[in-house]
């Protein structure tokens, strides 16, 4: 998100999943697509089917990479020197698009210097990819006419996550695949309207439709229409919530619909903060690991029993319809958000010195009237377009505006796009004497992230019930460790046991756990450092050893 | 008998498939894939087919819970909310807007994601707002 929006203007996903099918060369890295997102790797694989050249980079033997024309297994967390390897080997050998970069960009000079040292020899000893593949797969992605990166967490998810975006948005404005259909840089979100929240203004720094927090004039505008606002200084991410919580800044946690104790890094840690807080409610469907630390929990609905709207990782905003009623006394979330706002701005007890004012909604449709009012990128967005069937790809910035299937065609959100040169640093915590194997994480198939929700449907249950860990035979063997044995993990925040997967998905070195199960919950291993910039935990790569359990 | 097919969208990944909610008097029974929808052309992943499963859940929680003497205790929906009012207005006059945040979610619509950032920055006045998948 950071990435995109310092590169190009704006951090979504700059084309549209239907356009993959059309691509002549996909470059697929982070994202375990067969499994996370299954319709988006169908696309992928048509591609492919119509002559496409697919390369995947990723260090696990992943399902999609069955089909690629070139899979590099990159250490994790080399993510920086491959990318900066490719841009080396394309400059060397002049295929780079010149005419884009002189008439749509700016700071490729600082670029080209800094991908100077990049050989493909030398990233082969950072990264271990061969040196000739690197070259091989450069040649591919520069030489096609279209081509498209997909990513997802496996990119975002490490210290360095925004200079590994950053680092694709180099490579595509390098070869000038941006602004064009079956290209661009794409982001694969997790959850499902994790695009919406962020649309929305669920962020610190900004309000909805990524207008920034501290900028006066945005500031007067949201006054306006609310009566009062927050100041100019950028609030907390997640992560910081949680520390102030453990040391006393923050007293009071309101958790709607999610589960920060199993979903954040370094859990005993998240733990020990939520217990000091004075005032922790959790709304939500289910009794969470979060829910049963608070001092209050709401009952919510599922999707079946509101009406609303998500936002899909290509920007399409899509209706979500109430197909029945609510269970029990349990309640939409925006009805109890505005139940909540009246109480505490009726005049007997304000606490704010403006009138209350707006919440009163009798639909959904009517808070996105009010969205629309407010946020550019979904102006022309209304319950009555959505319900005509239009499929709407933000920006939308008027009524009879028909959405955007691609981002920056002619030009980018920010004007110029602009490269950023990058170096490659090694991750926060490396594998040493004591625990000297790399963890790390993500999703499966069939489990969707802290699993409340799938956990508890039988069917998806039953595909994976129990939490496993996969390691490479030569590492299983050093250690003992026969197939399905039941191990134990442990980093310097933590341990679990789980089972032993013995597989070839995983290089010798690495071991790979899914973070789906709150028994044996990865995220009491993996480590807090965070991004910089973007204020990502790095889940992708910690150190860890694992043991047998005599 | 009362049969019903709802069109909505899928709630397990960001590629915003289209599906039908199966209504059986009142409640979901199954699920089925929408042919006209761009990304689902009539197909869904096995997540998707099982969308519907968890809604009907004995675990559902369906009352307010208030943590009384370190045991949850089930509360009306008055009680809860007063409550909650009252501490985060004490909170408010006592450590200011800033001691209180709030979490909202890539599980929940884009109006409520809405109203929430909202409420934390017009009703609290704070800036402290967050999902927790930034990923
Ligand atoms: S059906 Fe599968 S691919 Fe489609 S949105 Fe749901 S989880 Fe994603």
């Amino acid at each position: 998100m950071a990435g995109l929006a310092a590169a190009f203007g704006s951090g979504a996903m700059t084309n549209s999943i239907p356009e993959l099918e059309e691509a002549d060369c996909i470059l697929v890295t982070g994202s375990n697509t067969t499994e996370a997102h299954p319709l988006v790797a169908t696309r992928i694989l048509r591609a492919v089917e119509k002559g496409a050249r697919l390369i995947v980079v990723d260090p696990r033997d992943i399902q999609i990479a069955r089909f690629a024309t070139l899979h590099l297994r990159q250490r994790p967390g080399s993510d920086v020197a491959w990318l900066n390897g490719m841009m080396n080997v394309i400059i060397n050998e002049g295929l780079e698009d010149k005419e884009f970069i002189a008439g749509r960009t700016e700071g490729f000079e600082e670029l080209k210097a800094a991908v100077a040292e990049y050989t493909p020899e030398r990233v082969e000893t950072i990264t271990g990819i061969p040196a000739d593949e690197l070259r091989q797969t450069a040649r591919i992605y520069a030489g096609a006419e279209s081509a498209a990166i997909v990513y997802a967490m496996g990119i975002t998810q490490h210290t360095t996550g925004v200079d590994n975006v950053l680092s694709c948005a180099n490579l595509a404005m390098l070869t000038g695949n941006v602004g064009r259909p079956s290209t661009g840089v794409n982001p694969l979100r997790g959850q499902n309207n994790v695009q919406g929240a962020c649309d929305m203004g669920a962020l610190p720094n900004v309000y909805p439709g990524y207008q920034s927090v501290a900028s006066p004039e945005i500031r007067q505008k949201f006054e306006r229409a609310w009566g009062s606002t927050s100041d100019l200084k950028a609030g907390l991410t997640v992560t910081e919530m949680i520390d102030a919580a453990g040391d006393g800044r923050l007293r009071a946690l309101y958790v709607m619909a999610e589960n920060p104790m199993l979903s954040d890094p370094d859990i005993n840690h998240a733990r020990e903060c939520l217990k000091q807080i004075d005032f922790l409610v959790v709304q939500d469907v289910f009794l969470s690991e979060t829910a049963e630390l608070a001092h209050v929990v709401l009952p919510g609905v599922s999707f079946a029993e509101k009406d609303g709207t998500f936002t899909a990782t290509d920007r399409r905003v899509q209706l979500v319809r109430k197909a029945i009623e609510p269970l029990g006394e349990a309640r939409p979330d925006w009805e109890i958000i505005c139940d909540l706002a009246k109480q505490l701005t009726d005049h007997a007890s304000r606490i704010t010195h403006h009138a209350p004012r707006g919440w009163d909604y009798s639909h959904p449709s009517e808070i996105m009237a009010e969205i629309a009012a407010l946020t550019p990128i979904y102006g022309g967005i209304s319950y009555e377009r959505l319900e005509a069937g239009e499929a709407l790809q933000w920006p939308v910035p008027s009524p009879d505006h028909p959405g955007t299937p691609y981002l920056h065609k002619g030009q980018f959100s920010r004007g110029k796009g602009r490269f950023h040169a990058v170096s490659f640093k090694e991750p926060a915590e490396l594998p040493d004497e004591e625990f000297p194997l790399m963890l790390t994480t993500g999703r499966i198939m069939f489990h969707f992230h802290t699993g409340t929700m799938t956990r508890r449907s039988e069917k998806l249950e039953q595909e994976v019930s129990e939490a496993y860990v996969e390691i490479s035979a030569q590492d299983a063997n050093a250690l003992g460790i026969g197939k399905s044995e039941r191990v134990r993990i442990v980093s310097r925040r933590g341990e679990i046991e789980a089972r032993a997967w013995v597989t070839r998905r995983v290089p010798p070195g690495v071991v790979f756990i899914p973070f789906h199960f709150a028994e044996a919950a990865a995220n009491a291993l993996t480590h807090a450092a965070l991004d910089p910039v973007a204020k990502i935990p790095e889940y992708k790569v910690c150190a860890i050893r694992v043991e047998r359990i005599a | 008998m009362d049969y019903r097919n709802v069109l909505t969208t899928c709630i397990y990944c960001g590629a915003g498939c289209s599906l039908y909610l199966q209504v059986l008097d009142g409640k979901v029974v199954g699920v089925l894939p929408a042919k006209q929808h761009p990304i689902s052309e009539g197909r869904l992943c096995i997540k998707g087919w099982n969308a519907h499963a968890f809604i009907h859940h004995e675990d559902r929680l369906t009352r307010p819970l208030i943590r009384d003497n370190g045991a949850f205790r089930e509360a009306s929906w008055d009680e809860a909310l007063t409550l909650i009012a009252d501490r985060l207005r004490e909170v408010r006059a006592t450590h200011g807007p800033d001691a209180i945040g709030f979490l909202t979610s890539a599980k929940c619509t884009n109006e409520e994601n809405y109203l929430l950032q909202k409420f934390a920055r017009v009703v609290i006045g704070t800036n402290n707002v967050d999902h927790c998948a930034r990923l």
